[in-house]
């Protein structure tokens, strides 16, 4: 079998990956061909801005500073670039709340506080799973199992909490909206938590729950919506496709050997990226039949990152004809093009 | 992260420190009086009452640095002395050890068998001294209690939350690398190969469904690796077979204590880096510290006849080299808390003592903020 991809130059980073779910996120500028990076170490976010041939690249750290400085930094959760229709905005969870940045790391424009207890509780509190839904929200989910829908403006920082989504009793792992672009389907977004639950909602002035998909007592690390199917990877190596609207299961794959933490989608074509503690990521396509309305998945591509617990994995562009790879204690960002 | 993640770092930590410890005395031919008094005595301050209530309440990790501290404290806590050299070679050790199983361990719930697998060894220890016993058994129905019910999920958030502590430590381990788990560079080889955790199927098989749920088609796709169907699952009861191996004892007299001591030094400099920055948190830290450490009972030696210095290293001459070459990002900047009253009897400890302090700072300011923790430790 050729080789699909090929392995180009990394991209180095100021600080190595922490082990964190979907701990990669990419954002591509055309206009001024360039791609932007974020990965998670500790308290830190490193920013790359790269050129797309990642010869030339350059460096920026966002630290969790947040309220007032006498309380410790804060370790980050996940950092996601949210793309509206209106503007980019960069999303920091954090053990202390959800700060958003202007896309280029410049400027914070809205800070929210999670309820902290004075004392440590047994229970962690922290933010994870960001989302971006149509025209002007912003969803993230929390330790308690809410999900949190902001309201953001075309400019300007008057953003606000909307409306507070409580149908998870599991701490929220992965949230997704469609990223087909299709304005056709029903379901806008699916969230996740750490007893493999699935909530399935339509977005408006009041969000609406279209639809729960029960879980099976392990949790769903990482979760995709496309073309009204929920692609969700689990803690047990499997990934599976539902219909959204139904919660019927179309397809069950046994993909990795260990947790898996990452998963992407190639909006145009259907390739999907699964990456895992296994140290393998793996390339999957997904077609739909509409007229039998079934999903099939077939498997392309292998590669081993070795003795690398992967972390964050993503296309670099709606095609799939570039993907790029972060694992836990390694200061790189690998890429991989189609050859 | 996960506020339930500092009592498995501490036993699987102090585990590990035993397990060095039980060999050196051998190897270095201590008399089996004096050795089971040491461990004995270690033993008995690691799981003393007090300290393990702190220590079971939920709350953040501490730095490096301060847990360092605790470990320093807990293996003077004996007639036994090591010098700084020896000490950091041993928290080195401990903490390679400790990295590798959270790093190996199949799922995330498996750090709890891996901390079995230490309680289990720790038991055998004081196999003889029953008071000792109810003590460590008492430690282990508390973590049966506290874990046990807790769910993958956060399981993986202990995991990954010990993951983040452990960034970024790259240092060789010798029994590593002869076992060619461990890479040059540091890093530790993945297998692609073996049996896949317990609960999860070798990757291979895709399954298609009908509308109606029937199965109606199945594949197998090439994973690329060598995987097998998974062991039988531990035990995770008070007493039992914990099935997997990671934190089980790997010295013996055939396989000695050694290390190489060299970080890759490119990211070990920027680690560093980010501890010198000025912590706002370092006083509450502190005072944290030294409540959880209130509970850290230390013996000291009555005379300089009973008390003996361990060596981490061949020879002493060996020992000086290591103090001598160790890379400055690799020093732990220790905080040196230790009981007044040894100042007295052990004039090495006081000259360690004096050295208090993070380095590049001048001396009289943290020499002070040391005073004010030795006297709060003393006072509880």
């Amino acid at each position: 079998m050729a080789k699909m991809y090929h392995k180009e130059k990394s991209i180095p980073i100021k600080s190595s990956a922490s082990a964190l779910y979907n701990n990669l996120s990419v954002l591509r500028i055309a206009p001024r061909c360039l791609t932007y990076f974020t990965v998670v170490h500790a308290n830190v976010v490193n920013m790359v801005s790269a050129s797309w041939d990642g010869l030339n690249y350059s460096h920026r750290q966002l630290q969790s500073k947040e309220g007032n400085v006498t309380t410790s930094s804060s370790l980050i959760m996940q950092a996601a670039w949210c793309v509206l229709p209106s503007r980019d905005l960069l999303v920091l969870t954090s053990q202390k709340g959800i700060q958003m940045y202007e896309s280029d790391g410049s400027i914070m424009v809205y800070w929210h506080a999670l309820d902290t207890p004075e004392t440590p509780t047994a229970k962690a509190v922290f933010a994870r799973g960001i989302a971006a839904v149509r025209d002007k929200y912003i969803c993230v989910g929390v330790s308690s199992g809410s999900v949190l829908v902001f309201d953001v403006p075309s400019k300007g920082s008057n953003i606000t909490l909307s409306e507070v989504l409580e149908e998870h009793k599991e701490a929220i792992t992965d949230m997704a909206s469609e990223c087909s672009g299709s304005l056709e389907g029903i379901a806008d977004l699916v969230s996740a938590d750490d007893s493999g639950l699935l909530c399935v909602w339509k977005s408006g002035e009041d969000f609406q729950l279209l639809n729960k998909i029960p879980g099976f007592d392990t949790s769903c690390s990482s979760v995709k919506l496309w073309k009204g199917t929920v692609i969700a990877g689990y803690g047990t190596g499997q990934i599976r496709l539902y219909e959204a609207i139904t919660g019927i299961l179309h397809a069950e794959v046994n993909a990795h050997a260990r947790w898996i933490y990452t998963l992407d989608i190639a909006p145009f074509t259907g390739l999907l990226l699964s990456a895992a503690e296994d140290s393998w990521v793996r390339v999957w396509h997904l077609s739909l039949t509409p007229e039998t309305n079934s999903v099939e998945i077939e498997h392309m591509y292998n590669e081993c990152v070795t003795d690398t617990q992967i972390c964050g994995a993503k296309f670099c562009d709606g095609d799939g004809y570039a993907f790029a790879v972060t694992g836990y204690d390694l200061s790189e960002i690998i890429r991989y093009t189609q050859a | 992260m996960s506020t339930r993640t500092l009592p498995l770092l501490f036993i699987n930590l102090g585990g590990e420190m035993l397990y060095i410890l039980d060999q050196r005395l051998r190897a270095q031919n201590i008399p089996a009086d004096k050795a089971k008094k040491v461990m004995n005595d270690i033993i008995t301050t690691m799981f003393n009452k007090k300290f393990l209530e702190e220590l079971f309440k939920p709350q953040e990790l501490y730095s490096k640095k301060a847990l360092r501290t605790v470990f320093d404290r807990l293996a003077h806590a004996s007639i036994m002395r090591l010098n700084q050299a020896s000490m950091d070679k041993l928290y080195d050790l401990m903490t390679m050890a400790f990295k590798y199983q959270v790093l190996l361990c199949p799922r995330p719930k498996d750090i709890l068998l891996v901390s079995f697998n230490h309680m289990d060894a720790i038991r055998d220890f004081v196999k003889d001294t029953p008071s000792i016993l109810s003590q460590v058994d008492e430690t282990n129905k508390q973590l049966v209690e506290i874990y046990t019910p807790l769910s993958g999920g956060e399981f993986q958030l202990i995991r990954q939350t010990l993951l983040i502590f452990f960034q970024d430590m790259h240092i060789r381990v010798s029994i590593f690398l002869k076992d060619k788990v461990q890479n040059s560079n540091g890093r530790f080889v993945l297998p692609t190969s073996g049996p896949v955790p317990y609960g999860t199927h070798a990757p291979g098989l895709m399954r298609m469904f009908s509308c109606s749920g029937e199965e109606v088609r199945r594949m197998q796709f090439r994973d690329g690796g060598n995987y097998n169907a998974a062991l039988r699952e531990g035990s995770f009861e008070m007493y039992g077979d914990r099935v997997i191996k990671l934190g089980t004892n790997m010295y013996s007299v055939s396989r000695p204590v050694e290390t190489h001591m060299s970080g890759t030094s490119k990211n070990s400099s920027q680690h560093t880096k980010v501890n010198t920055t000025p912590n706002p948190l370092a006083k509450e830290e502190l005072n944290l510290l030294a409540r959880l450490m209130g509970g850290l009972e230390v013996q000291n030696p009555v005379g300089t006849d009973s008390g003996f210095r361990v060596n981490l290293f061949a020879t002493d001459e060996e020992e000086e080299e290591a103090l001598i070459s160790r890379p400055d990002e690799l020093s732990y900047e220790v905080i040196n808390i230790q009981a007044t009253k040894d100042k007295q009897t052990n004039a090495e400890l006081a000259k360690i003592m004096g050295e208090f302090g993070e380095t590049g700072e001048p001396s009289p300011s943290s020499s002070s903020k040391g005073d004010d923790l030795l006297a709060m430790m003393d006072g509880l």
